[in-house]
Formats: C-alpha cells, structure tokens, sequence
C-alpha cells in the first residue's frame, strides 16, 4: 500500500495505465480519462468490479480486455454487492491465511444508470453494511449504452430518446437526483464530487477515497459527445463548464456531516450561466430554438441557483 | 471406513437447522444471504453459529436477494466457498443473477426451501421456484429428509467445486414439510467434513496479482461456445456425483443417487415423485402392494441435469408412470416432471403410458388418499388405452 498516488504530470506520465488504448469507446467520451485519472490514484493490490454500462461493453469485448487490472463484471444494477462479496471473502480468506493480501482496494464502477436508478437499492445496501469499497459513478446524464434514455442523473430540459423535446414537452421535466448527497446521508466515511478537466482535485480525492477505511463515493461528471451532441474535442472544456455553471460543483463530504467546498468550485465568484454550458451540446438545442421553453430554462437557471448556495451554506462558504 | 459411532453427533432437527449444521461444517468463507419464510432459520441459525465465533465465515445480510447472489458471485469468483439460501419470491429476484453465476461457472451452493410463487401470496410448499429455475444452469438436487439434506449439502460443495463442474448446486427441501419438520439427524465429526471436502481449489480466480477480465461482453461470435463449454460440464455431473456419493458411503453408510427406486423391479404402475412426497408414495405402494397391487416408486432426486437413462431403466416395462408434481407450466403441453418424463421415454421400446398429476400448489395436503385417487384413475385410463394429458387433483373445480 504504498505506491504513491500521481499528481504531477511528469508521475502520471510514469504511473502504470489501468486501461489500454485499442478500447471501443466513442471518440471524445471522457470514462476512460476518468478510468485513467482513477489509476493515477492507485496505491496498491486493486480489483475493480463493474456494472453493465458502455464502458464495460466497450472495454472488455470478448476475447479483448482494455483492463490491465483484474476486473469483474456480473450485471447492470448489482455492482455494490458483488464488490460486498469480493471485499469480504479477501479479508476472510486472508484471515484464514489462504490469500497473500491484507487488503485489497476494491473499486465499484457504475454508470448513472447503473448507480441513481436501477443500481441503487444494491449501493445503498452496501454503504449501510459499510464495507471498504469505493464506488465511482461516471455520471453521462443518461443511459447512454442503450441509445440516450433519460436516467434519474438526467438534467432537467435535457433530451432523450425517452425525454423527448416537443410541442408540449421540454425534454426532461422533472430535477436530477441528488446522489451525492443521499449518499453521504448514510453517513459514510467520504463523499466526493469530481470533474476529469480538474485532474488533480481528481486524483487527490480518489486517494483519499481509498485511504478511508469503509464505504467511499466518487462522483465524477463525464460529458458524452454521442449523447449530448456535443463536438468530441468539447469533452473536457465541458467537464470544466459543469463545475463553473454550478451544475456539478465539486465538494467533499466527511462522514455525511462536514461539507467541504473544494478549489475550483470555491473560487467561482459567481456562476456561469447555464446557456454556456447548454448551448455547445444538441440535447439541449430546443430550449433556445422554441420561445414557448424560456421560462424553463430560467426555472432551471433558478433550481441550479438555489442548489449551490444551499451548497455553500452547507460547506460555510460566504 | 465409517465414522465410528460414538463420534456421530445425533440430533433432532428441522430440514433447516439440518442445513444450517451442514453449512457450519463445510467451513464457508461467505454466506450472503436475505430472509424469507421458509428459509430463514438456515440464516439465522447460520449466524447464531457467527455470532458464537463458531464459524469463520463472513456473513453479508444483504438488501435484496438479488444482491444475496450476486455477493456470491463475487464472493465465489476470489476463489472463497459461498453458500446461500432462499425461496420462493426471493428466489425469483435472483433470476437474473442464477444464470450469470452458473455461466460464470461459480461453484456456489444454493439451499432452497421450497415455496409457492405469488401471487396470491402464499408461504407454502410448492416446487414453482425450483422449477422456475431449472434452465438457468444450476445443479438441482431435492432432499426427501432432514438428513439427506444435511447430507446432500455436504456433498454439493464436493460436487459443485470439481474442476470437471464448477457449476452452482440448489439443494431443495420442501417448505414447512421438511424445512420446519424434526427429524433424526446423524451428524459428522466436523474433521471428517472438512477431510472429505477438503479447501476450495479454484481455477481461475480474481486475483490483484493476476489481472483477468472476468464477465465479459461476447457476442455473435463467442456467446455460444460459452454456452456449448457450460453444457459440456453440467452433462458431467452424474459421474461426478456418484463418485463424490461413493466418497460419502464410505464414511456415513448413506447414499441416495440420482433417483431412488422403491418396488419398481416388478411393479407395473409406477409413481414418480421429487422430495417429500416419495415418503408417501412408499407408504402408499407398500399398502397396495399388501393388496396384490404391483406398485413401485421412483423418487426423483437430480432434476438437473436429468437422468435420462437411470429414469428410463428404473421405469423398465412397467405400464404406467404416474407423474405427481407440485408445479404448473401454464400453457405447456404437460408440466414440467412430465415433460421431462414423457421426452426422457420417447425413445423406449415400451413405451408406458403416462399420467401427469398436478398436486400440492400452495401446500395443499396431498395425502395417501390423493395418490390412490390418482392409482384409480390410472387403472382406468389402462383399460381405455387412453388419459388425458394431464390433470390437477386434491383441488375444488
């Protein structure tokens, strides 16, 4: 356990990758950066158990795997609870001097679906029991895997192939669920929000996630060019817009008590407007093109106000 | 050499506490496993055994049963020995779990006590669950007592963890009738359970050291040599099975096999039962037999895979099988023992006639009286030289 985690370019460009390039990932998506920002962190013997989603259809095509660490997948909506069984039987059968290690770092993956939805009762099961897993969501917004269907991570005035915009409908009505947050309300050792373009406020926080002992969350924004029609060199400019807009502020969460406003969310002096972050991405097209959606839009400009300086009193920040 | 007697351990048990002992003696590394009636005293003994520091065993009370197996999975995939336990509507939200771990080839052992499907909601014994499940690739082994169950669970592990298998086993017992039933139960010295069984010697295991990708995505050109390779390996489980039983004769006296036969070498009716209802088949044949009646029993044991052939010779040249099952397969041409049944005898010379009676749903009694019904009914379609296909009894109409 003692590799140290890479921070500065230089060590990261000499840290072992988790994860070969040759993937089917689309071009621009921004889960095998995170995948990769992830292995920065790493510090020792790691298994990572995955839920269905595209990044695992994507990575391990049979006979083909990207992983260069051992992996496991089952299904979409029990991540948490195979990682549960892994994490245990290692201690017990170490206790039982049958396995080398003393401690494995043991890494649950999901998607947003596989994670605010259908994953969900499996994850909260898994925080309560508290085992020393940490779980990270990429979070793309929608079920991206199966042709952008509207998740519960699903922005309002998003559009999905099940949120469709229309003549009566702006996209997606209804709020995104706030994970980050009920999750630390288990009260958990350690909650993060993340973003790949702050890369090393990413990789700081994985660390510490895997330094805590039990249950630790990491959620991480990973903008979807496919999804969002977004260009695919936007990917990383657009995870740097969803902290600045205040739709993904980055923060930590200390046994679901103390809240901490991390670096780049705590020097924004004031947000940017989510037009910025809306209009370089095709999901969002109608609520500028039809009239009838501009009071939606100011409603969510509004929702989005509201949640961060509800977040700012949280963290004591002025 | 068996065990000598005064190491034997005697105990008056439920088919759960039975399974429950079993399970303390095979040195699990994991148990995850979530209540439902009734299955729950295998857990709660289970973890009375834990919470004594009578076992080693990391036990995961897990949310849902969906994540019971897929603990398991996980579990079973670092090399560990893992049981669970369900029924029922428990049962049925693993589904989905139940065919990754038999593809994913995870030797986990799976106690079952037997239940109706809702809805209406019901607690009792019926065989919907375990017949529910029979494709997904699992072992499944139904126990007529509380010490075949204790000793079929033993052997489950012996059999699920042989590198000629690693598939998962469900050991079923019937609920309530066998799960909450004292019976006599001989137990072994734990040194010689763990002896027989031995450590988990795991093929393939996810391990930091050696990176695999386990659960892959395979389409159109390798899904079905995964299939074909899990086909090969559970079409090896009757040779596997009979050599672990011989293992196991040796120390206990006890065997069972794949089927158990009762009176069958003569008899020209024959009735074919799973778990406990071959108990009261045997008490019914012998009370027909004391009348001049040549009745026999075939208690069914392995349902998967089926035993073809050890069915087929068993039948012989009998006239008629009865078939009574504890499960429906709405739609189906018959349900589903009698279909087995009627495909495993599709190609014998003489071919019996045979009658599928559907009994028990929901854990209506089914009597001595219900088997005679059914021998009546039999003698008299013979006569007709014809039966209907099949035919519910034991329920108002």
């Amino acid at each position: 356990m003692t590799e140290e985690a890479a921070v500065r370019i230089k060590d990261m460009l000499e840290k072992d990758e988790i994860l070969s390039s040759g993937h089917r990932m689309c071009a621009g998506c921004a889960a095998p950066t995170i995948v990769k920002l992830m292995g920065m962190a790493l510090r020792g013997p790691t298994v990572v158990c995955e839920a269905t989603g595209c990044l695992e259809v994507a990575t391990t095509i049979y006979p083909y795997t990207a992983w260069k660490i051992p992996w496991i997948h089952v299904a979409f909506e029990n991540a948490s609870a195979v990682a549960s069984g892994v994490v245990e039987a290692y201690k017990v059968m170490h206790q039982k001097g049958r396995f080398e290690h003393e401690h494995v770092d043991v890494i649950a993956i999901g998607g947003d679906g596989g994670t605010f939805d259908i994953g969900f009762g499996s994850l909260s099961g898994m925080l309560e029991r508290g085992h020393d897993v940490v779980y990270m969501v990429y979070d793309n917004g929608a079920y991206q895997n199966t042709g952008i269907q509207r998740s519960g991570a699903t922005l309002p005035g998003q559009e999905t192939t099940t949120s469709w915009a229309g003549k009566v409908s702006p996209g997606k009505e209804q709020r995104k669920k706030p994970i980050a947050e009920i999750v630390a309300a288990h009260k958990i050792p350690y909650v993060a929000t993340v973003s790949p373009y702050h890369r090393r406020d990413f990789i700081q926080k994985f660390r510490k996630a895997l330094e805590v002992e039990g249950p630790a969350f990491i959620h991480a924004i990973s903008p979807c060019p496919r999804g969002w029609r977004s260009e695919t060199g936007k990917s990383m400019e657009l995870a740097k817009l969803a902290v600045e807009t205040g739709i993904h502020p980055l923060y930590e969460v200390f046994d679901g008590e103390e809240y901490k406003m991390s670096g780049p969310s705590k020097r924004i002096k004031e947000l940017t407007p989510i037009e910025d972050y809306m209009k370089p991405q095709g999901q969002f097209r109608h609520l500028f093109k039809d009239p009838q959606w501009e009071g939606f839009r100011e409603q969510i400009q509004t929702w989005i106000k509201e949640d961060w300086e509800l977040l700012k009193k949280k963290c004591g920040v002025e | 050499m068996t065990v000598a007697k005064d190491k034997i351990s005697i105990e008056g048990l439920t088919g759960d506490a039975a399974i429950a002992h079993a399970l303390k003696q095979c040195d699990l590394d994991v148990l995850a496993a979530y209540p439902i009636t009734p299955q729950t005293i295998i857990v709660e003994d289970f973890q009375k055994f834990a919470a004594d520091g009578e076992v080693q065993t990391a036990v995961i009370p897990v949310e849902s049963e969906h994540s019971a197996m897929s603990a398991c999975v996980g579990a079973s995939a670092t090399g560990a020995r893992v049981a669970t336990a369900s029924a029922s509507a428990g049962l049925a939200l693993m589904w989905e779990i139940l065919y990754c771990a038999a593809s994913m080839r995870m030797p986990i052992v799976f106690t079952v006590a037997n239940r109706a499907l809702s809805a209406p909601i019901n607690i009792h014994n019926d065989h919907s669950d375990g017949m529910g499940m029979r494709d997904s690739g699992f072992v499944q082994l139904y126990c007529q007592s509380s010490q075949e169950a204790y000793d079929t669970t033993i052997m489950a592990f012996k059999i699920a963890e042989d590198h000629d298998i690693l598939l998962p086993v469900m050991v079923g017992i019937d609920g309530f009738i066998l799960s909450h039933n004292v019976e006599r139960v001989e137990m072994l010295p734990t040194d010689v359970v763990t002896d027989f069984l031995g450590i988990r010697e795991p093929v393939q295991p996810l391990h930091p050291d050696k990176p695999i990708t386990m659960g892959p995505l395979a389409l159109t050109d390798y899904y079905f040599e995964f299939k074909e390779q899990q086909d090969r390996a559970i079409q090896e489980v009757p040779k596997i099975y009979k050599k672990v039983e011989k293992e196991f004769e040796k120390l206990t006296g006890r065997s069972y096999g794949m089927i158990e036969e009762y009176k069958t070498d003569d008899a020209e009716i024959i009735i074919l039962a799973m778990s406990t209802m071959g108990g009261t088949a045997k008490a019914v044949a012998d009370v027909l037999r004391e009348k001049g009646e040549k009745v026999g029993v075939i208690r069914l044991k392995m349902f998967r895979p089926f035993p073809v052939e050890e069915i087929c010779k068993a039948i012989g040249d009998a006239k008629a099988v009865m078939i009574f099952e504890k499960a429906m397969s709405f739609g189906a041409v018959t349900h589903p023992l009698a279909m087995e049944i009627r495909s495993a005898l599709y190609e014998a010379e003489n071919r019996p006639m045979v009658l599928d009676f559907v009994v028990g749903l929901g854990g209506r009694d089914v009597p001595p009286t219900t088997f005679v019904e059914g021998y009546e009914k039999t003698k008299k379609y013979l006569e007709k030289g014809e039966a209907p296909l099949y035919e519910t009894l034991g329920v108002r109409k």
